[in-house]
């Protein structure tokens, strides 16, 4: 009686567990429930040869009427306020600017909830089923790399607002982005450290799972080991998970080498808590990220651990470098009621120019856009000129900020190498 | 590793442990009653992290009640739950009624994205519970011990309801044999209600205090904790309310020192969970306090 009890418990344990795996698997994809789609980023890569005469064909037909722009960006899951602060600057200028060729300009948004899997299924979905001319998009590295892929078979050009992995772009001819990147970001607040606060050894905390941070910590380390001329310069090198939020153990390894500075690129939710950790375990030294942390989150989460924390960004409303710099920020401060912050302007920038490239093209046609895209040049957005490379990329100022008073201050403007 | 190092390290773990162990002690209970295997457990947390949010943040409430009246708002929820899902099945093989929960757990999660938007937030955490208290190099946050204490004392408090009150009586009944409990004029439906009720209130408790630790709130945050204590629950046998504690001690204390020890594995932390329960349903399906008291409660 007794064994068989145990038994059926057993089984139905071993059922759970089965069903757990299952349930993890899940949630390794993040909650991509949608598993019927995720056949989707193949069906378009074998869809790619016979389905360009198709699409070709399907977007003269929609171009009758109206131009069709694709977004995809995170408005759920730990970088939804990137998302989210970027679809409001796309958003602006859709309705400052809505017109190209004489037609409304539609934007399709569609969520990829933080997700690299989702992404890839985002812009699938965009290509295939709203058939978009342009897409613009993604806040984060991983999500942009991930949905580069689809769009690049199917020959659909992108304009990423915020991704700065080099990855991006890279082999990806028809991966545009109107910021910088992370060679040039990792020197800046390399620079920063050694410059700035003196610091001759330095800590590294990275998000294992996140293209973007542990591209920009690779920087980090290259820029601050030549400018010290140590190759021990970074003392310890950390990693932990999107989506963790238990970080003591790291910080307590990190705690016990006393490193002067310690570089945490990551996203907002998990750095702000991770800095928290760091002051609650009583570690002094100074707080670098990139340009993720600008986010309010960053400081209601973080709260009074996370002053005097310094990073890298984009822009600042603070000293508008362009012309439309001023446009923006007055219409972006009507439309909104506060102040932009670099991932707005980076939205806006993104939409106009796709716009500018579609309006050169004088056609519809993602071929002809993509190629008007990669002639961009001088191109004057919110956050500075803009030309585009031979890889895509912009190559731009960059901005540090730094939490003071629960609020972003801008510090000082570096000039990109030349 | 210097001691102090090592003793910094062990009182990390036992604050998270002591997290894990105080939201285990609900699944645990509830599988003990009515050997259900409640999924919807760490999103009921989410929920229970969300009330306060908004008693705070809308309604302007100071922050006790909003946490007082989030714990009797969620365990209505989780009373509501189980009379719309659970109760249902209750004739229904077990396998029915798991999936259910599961539907309701997947349910919670969506509704939380739609009603609360999927932006995180930060958890308002009242000054008390912030400070770091300092024995030379070992730092220990307030809630560090707070936690532990509140754990242990809810712990007294339900072994105590289910071993020497009318209702706990009830609910060992219950939990031998639903039938036969009916048989003898308990109210089976009362007390299954009354277990949900109560397991939900000690969610709200872990929830809230999940937000304290890490005040980070977003509609998918219960999930994680909701598996991690479901392994805690196992490790420490399932339906045994001390191995529950034990359990998520355990997991608590070997997540830090997995990270401390082998940094390079830092990435791995859920993976050691989950080993960690695949080796116990091998080698020990019953866990760790498991077979003693497997029946009671």
């Amino acid at each position: 009686m007794r064994i068989k009890k145990i038994n059926s418990i057993n089984k139905l344990l071993v059922f759970t567990v089965v069903l757990l795996l299952v349930l993890s698997a899940f949630l390794a994809g993040c909650g991509s429930k949608q598993s019927s789609e995720s056949n989707k980023p193949a069906e378009s890569e074998q869809a790619t040869d016979s389905g360009k005469s198709d699409s070709n064909q399907s977007s003269s037909e929609s171009s009758d009427d109206v131009i069709r722009i694709g977004v995809y960006e995170p408005m759920t899951g730990a970088s939804a306020a990137g998302g989210q602060m970027t679809v409001e600057g796309i958003n602006l200028a859709n309705e400052m600017f809505p017109e190209v060729l004489g037609k409304k300009i539609k934007l399709f948004l569609v969520d990829n909830k933080t997700d690299k899997t989702e992404a890839a299924n985002a812009v699938s979905r965009l290509i295939q089923q709203n058939k978009v001319s342009v897409i613009i998009g993604s806040y984060g590295s991983s999500l942009s790399m991930a949905g580069g892929q689809v769009a690049k078979d199917a020959k659909v050009p992108v304009v990423g607002c915020s991704p700065t992995n080099p990855l991006v772009t890279l082999n990806n001819d028809y991966y545009f982005r109107v910021c910088f990147i992370d060679p040039f970001q990792g020197k800046v607040m390399a620079k920063y450290a050694f410059n700035t606060l003196k610091a001759k050894k330095a800590a590294i905390i990275m998000d294992v799972s996140n293209d973007y941070s542990v591209g920009l910590s690779n920087y980090f380390k290259q820029a601050f080991v030549e400018l010290t001329g140590d190759k021990n310069a970074i003392v310890a090198e950390a990693k932990y998970k999107t989506g963790d939020q238990e970080f003591t153990a790291q910080l307590t390894g990190i705690k016990d080498l006393n490193p002067d500075v310690i570089f945490a690129p990551g996203n907002y939710g998990e750095s702000a808590l991770l800095i928290k950790q760091a002051r609650d375990l009583g570690i002094k030294a100074p707080f670098l990220g990139g340009d993720t942390y600008e986010a309010p989150e960053f400081i209601q989460i973080g709260g009074q651990a996370v002053e005097g924390v310094a990073f890298s960004t984009h822009y600042t409303a603070e000293a508008p470098v362009t012309e439309v710099s001023k446009q923006f920020l007055d219409a972006y401060k009507q439309k909104y009621g506060k102040d932009p912050t670099a991932f707005a302007a980076l939205g806006f920038d993104a939409y106009l120019v796709a716009r500018d490239a579609i309006e050169r093209a004088g056609s519809a046609e993602p071929q002809a856009i993509r190629d008007a895209l990669a002639k961009t040049q001088d191109f004057k957005g919110a956050t500075g000129i803009i030309t585009l490379d031979e890889n895509g990329d912009a190559n731009k100022s960059a901005v540090i900020k730094q939490v003071k008073d629960g609020k972003f201050v801008y510090v000082e403007t570096i000039q990109p190498d030349k | 590793m210097t001691f102090e190092l090592f003793l910094q390290h062990l009182i990390n773990g036992i604050s998270l442990g002591s997290l894990y162990a105080l939201i285990a002690i609900g699944y645990t209970m509830v599988y003990g009653i009515v050997r259900l295997i409640n999924f919807a457990h760490g999103d009921i947390i989410m929920l229970a992290a969300y009330f306060v949010f908004f008693g705070v943040g809308l309604f302007h409430m100071p922050w006790w009640l909003s946490a007082l009246l989030s714990i009797v708002l969620t365990a209505l929820v989780g009373m509501g739950i189980e009379k719309a899902a659970y109760k249902p099945l209750r004739d229904a093989p077990r396998i029915s009624i798991l999936i259910s929960a599961i539907g309701v757990s997947f349910f919670l999660e969506n509704f939380g994205i739609v009603v609360f938007g999927g932006r995180p937030q930060a958890f308002y955490s009242p000054k008390v519970f912030q400070g770091v208290i300092k024995l030379g190099n070992v730092s220990i946050i307030n809630l560090g011990i707070i936690i532990p204490v509140i754990t242990i004392i809810l712990l007294m408090g339900l072994v105590y309801i289910v071993n020497n009150t009318r209702t706990g009586m009830a609910m060992r009944a219950c939990s031998k044999d639903i039938d036969t409990a009916k048989l003898m004029g308990i109210d089976v439906d009362r007390i299954i209600s009354f277990t949900f009720g109560l397991g939900s209130a000690l969610a709200a408790v872990g929830g809230i205090m999940w937000g304290l630790k890490y005040p980070q709130l977003h509609p998918l945050i219960g999930i994680m904790p909701g598996l991690k204590c479901f392994i805690a629950a196992v490790v420490g046998g399932i339906g045994n309310i001390p191995g529950a504690m034990l359990g998520g001690f355990i997991l608590g204390i070997g997540e830090i020192l997995l990270v401390a020890f082998l940094p390079g594995l830092s990435g791995y932390r859920d993976a050691f969970a989950f080993i960690i329960l695949i080796l116990i349903l091998l080698f020990r399906p019953t866990g760790i306090l498991g077979e003693k008291v497997a029946e009671k409660v």
